[in-house]
């Protein structure tokens, strides 16, 4: 477990039975994800993160997608119904509840349809109880979660707390800082789901607001080239359309059982359910660059490690540090679950003080970091911005300040 | 339809399971008018089942199964309840995902087949007890039927919570005596059959399992109509002997009691003249399929 994967081929493994060069919808061609992703020619789009949803979307091949208004991802949930009318995806309705959409899209990808969603802060966890469900059914759904608040009092502000609910649902976890993340990673992510070894659902993470709510320059592959279509056959439980018909399973269901061969059989699945998002990361090399993590400048003695937009956060704060002499490295982690451990504790090796920024009150990635690292009090856990509020990046350089024990002009200006 | 897809391999016939090889042999796919008169006769989509003795649901289990027109492409969404225990022995694909969101999985499924096989009546039917309808799923229930959802809703009506050992449910009748409810039931039996039909649900149909040519018939039209018009609904009354202290061999006289004149259970249809059309002329055409039949029979 938590092993560091060295790329071996760098490609995206496709479905022998997908036919390359096929008519996909309104027309798209159906094009190796390798070919599309890596090699096509790419333009310039200036686009918020919504419309950039809409944009992988649109080359992803979807069978069905389930939406339901929440901020602030009711807007790429309903800019994918307009591609629904223009034909782009196959399915799509508004359920009734997110309870009911995650349940819906259980069912939809149960009976073999690729399946897209997008959820957000209370939405994710009126969710939740179906996510490990996804997971136990090995369901390659997408579900994109824009992050915000979640506890009362009620806010609709940025806040990734509820990232924190999803670690441990057996679900692919990762964290994008850019639109142009989000869009290589929605399109990628499908490649890594449903992979035969994988088969897992993939909660994309972004912070909302400042990624969906912004414009940034993303690009964008044409549009008449699509993903290959999703082989429901590969997948490694049986698909539910009653094409090869079940027979008897068992006397009594499992859970019927109190005995050790039913603990097992419960305990055993879901070792494989883990083993399986571990063996998601060779496949996730390829769409993230080769390694689950980014890094600068970690020969340095003091470090940002962050995920999402407090990555963005950090790069400002390092750059206004260098002004005044401090220097400052940066690893970005890209991929909560799997967690790449291997790679953070080689990226922190040489450094003294480890500070972690995040959009959220109780700092769960400053654990996950505390939790894997030797001499972990290195781990300075903040600086914590949670409610909506914004995370200037005076705010990490006064915190790496303080750290160092250097006194900050920033603060005494404050009231 | 045919049996086609369930044929062997003849690679691995030797190593299939007893059970696969006789559905393959004696089962009744393929066969639009297979019927509950083929029980015992042929193979049986259902093996043993676990629930207790003399449980009126295994009974309706054994109805249902060999009523619905299309086996082959037939596929059930089920609850969290007794009825998710039968099956693990029900040779039709069976999904079974939380307790109460039955019918929201069937809508993502019904439309994700609709998908994959435009040419094909894929018939997705829920099946799941009376906690799972009424109470915590009724949102998700009512939902596909105001979506107009083209798939069945089978309600095993059992009248309380009986796999966690005979709580109060919304199906409950009024000043019943249960776990939750110490003093006495204080609402109605919640009229659901009622309500399907006002929710939009083109043919409603609620009565007891005692009569297995009633429930082949509900089940069948419920199915049709639901490939055709919309959302369908059957309420089967599955009295759960061991929580109201009935004996095992009294399951039948309690349903028969509870059909009488002035029971909670006389049967009652619900269907828009549409579709009552549509089922004339469904019947008409199995009458003149097994006349048909028969005089191929003695030609």
């Amino acid at each position: 477990m938590n092993k560091k994967v060295e790329p071996k081929s760098n490609k995206i493994l496709v479905s022998e039975s997908v036919n390359l060069g096929e008519e996909g919808l309104k027309g798209q061609k159906v094009t190796d994800p390798n070919v599309m992703m890596f090699e096509s020619e790419r333009e310039p789009n200036f686009l918020t993160g919504s419309e950039v949803i809409k944009a992988a979307i649109k080359r992803a091949n979807l069978d069905v997608m389930i939406a339901y208004p929440i901020t602030p991802q009711s807007e790429a949930a309903a800019l994918i119904g307009e591609l629904f009318a223009e034909g782009y995806v196959r399915e799509y309705f508004r359920g009734e509840s997110e309870f009911a959409v995650m349940s819906q899209c259980a069912g939809a990808a149960f009976g073999g349809a690729r399946v897209f969603t997008t959820t957000a802060g209370p939405g994710t966890l009126r969710a939740m109880e179906n996510f490990p469900m996804w997971a136990g059914s090995r369901l390659p759904i997408q579900v994109c979660v824009t992050c915000r608040g979640i506890n009362s009092p009620l806010s609709i502000q940025p806040d990734t707390l509820e990232m924190a609910y999803l670690l441990e649902t057996g679900m692919l976890v990762w964290h994008a800082e850019t639109a142009q993340d989000l869009y290589d990673w929605i399109l990628g992510g499908f490649m890594v789901s449903e992979q035969p070894d994988v088969h897992l659902p993939l909660a994309l993470c972004c912070d909302g607001f400042f990624v969906t709510h912004t414009k940034d320059t993303v690009m964008l592959q044409g549009e008449e080239m699509c993903l290959p279509r999703y082989d429901p056959y590969r997948s490694p439980v049986p698909c539910m359309d009653m094409e090869c018909p079940p027979i008897r399973m068992m006397r009594d269901p499992f859970i019927m059982k109190s005995n050790y061969i039913s603990y097992m059989t419960h305990a055993s699945w879901q070792q494989e359910i883990h083993a399986a998002v571990e063996r998601s990361r060779k496949h996730t090399l390829p769409i993230m660059n080769g390694s689950l993590i980014d890094t600068e400048n970690v020969d340095r003695e003091i470090l940002i490690v962050a995920s999402g937009t407090a990555v963005s956060q950090g790069r400002e704060a390092i750059r206004l540090l260098e002004e005044e002499g401090i220097k400052v490295g940066l690893v970005k982690i890209k991929s909560i679950r799997p967690f790449p451990t291997e790679e953070v504790r080689e990226a922190t090796a040489n450094a003294k003080t480890i500070f972690v920024p995040e959009f959220n009150i109780r700092g769960w990635l400053a654990r996950e970091i505390k939790a894997i690292l030797p001499n972990n009090e290195r781990v300075i856990a903040g600086p914590h911005v949670a409610g909506g509020m914004t995370m200037p990046s005076e705010v990490i350089v006064e915190e790496i300040k303080k750290g160092l024990g250097i006194k900050s002009a920033t603060m005494d200006r404050r009231g | 339809m045919s049996k086609e897809k369930i044929q062997l391999s003849e690679a691995l016939e030797d190593i299939m399971p007893s059970e696969y090889q006789e559905m393959v042999a004696t089962a009744t796919f393929g066969n639009e008018d297979r019927s509950w008169k083929d029980i015992g006769s042929s193979k049986e989509l259902i093996e043993q089942h676990s629930l207790c003795a003399g449980c009126p649901e295994s009974i309706a289990f054994r109805y249902i199964l060999s009523s619905i027109p299309a086996p082959e492409d037939t596929v059930f969404v089920g609850s969290t309840g007794c009825t998710s225990l039968v099956f693990p022995m029900v040779g039709v694909q069976n999904i079974h995902s939380l307790f109460g969101n039955q019918n929201a999985v069937a809508s993502g499924l019904k439309r994700a087949l609709k998908v994959r096989f435009p040419d094909v009546n894929k018939d997705v039917i829920v099946l799941a007890g009376d906690g799972a309808t009424v109470d915590i799923g009724l949102d998700m229930t009512m939902q596909s039927w105001f979506r107009q959802e083209n798939f069945t809703t089978i309600c095993f009506d059992n009248e309380l919570y009986a796999n966690t050992g005979g709580q109060e449910s919304g199906l409950m009748q009024k000043g019943f005596v249960s776990k939750m409810a110490p003093m006495g039931k204080k609402f109605e039996k919640v009229r659901l059959p009622e309500i399907a039909f006002e929710a939009g649900c083109h043919y409603v149909a609620c009565l007891t399992v005692s009569k297995p040519n009633r429930v082949e018939k509900a089940i069948r039209n419920a199915v049709y109509v639901a490939r055709e018009f919309g959302p369908t609904y059957v309420q089967l009354y599955t009295p759960c002997i061991l929580e109201i202290g009935k004996q095992s061999m009294e399951g039948l006289d309690e349903m028969k009691d509870a059909e009488a004149i002035g029971g909670r259970f006389v049967m009652k249809e619900f269907m828009t003249d549409e579709v009552k059309e549509f089922l004339k002329e469904k019947d008409a055409e199995q009458k003149a399929r097994k006349k048909a039949a028969k005089a191929a029979v003695s030609a």
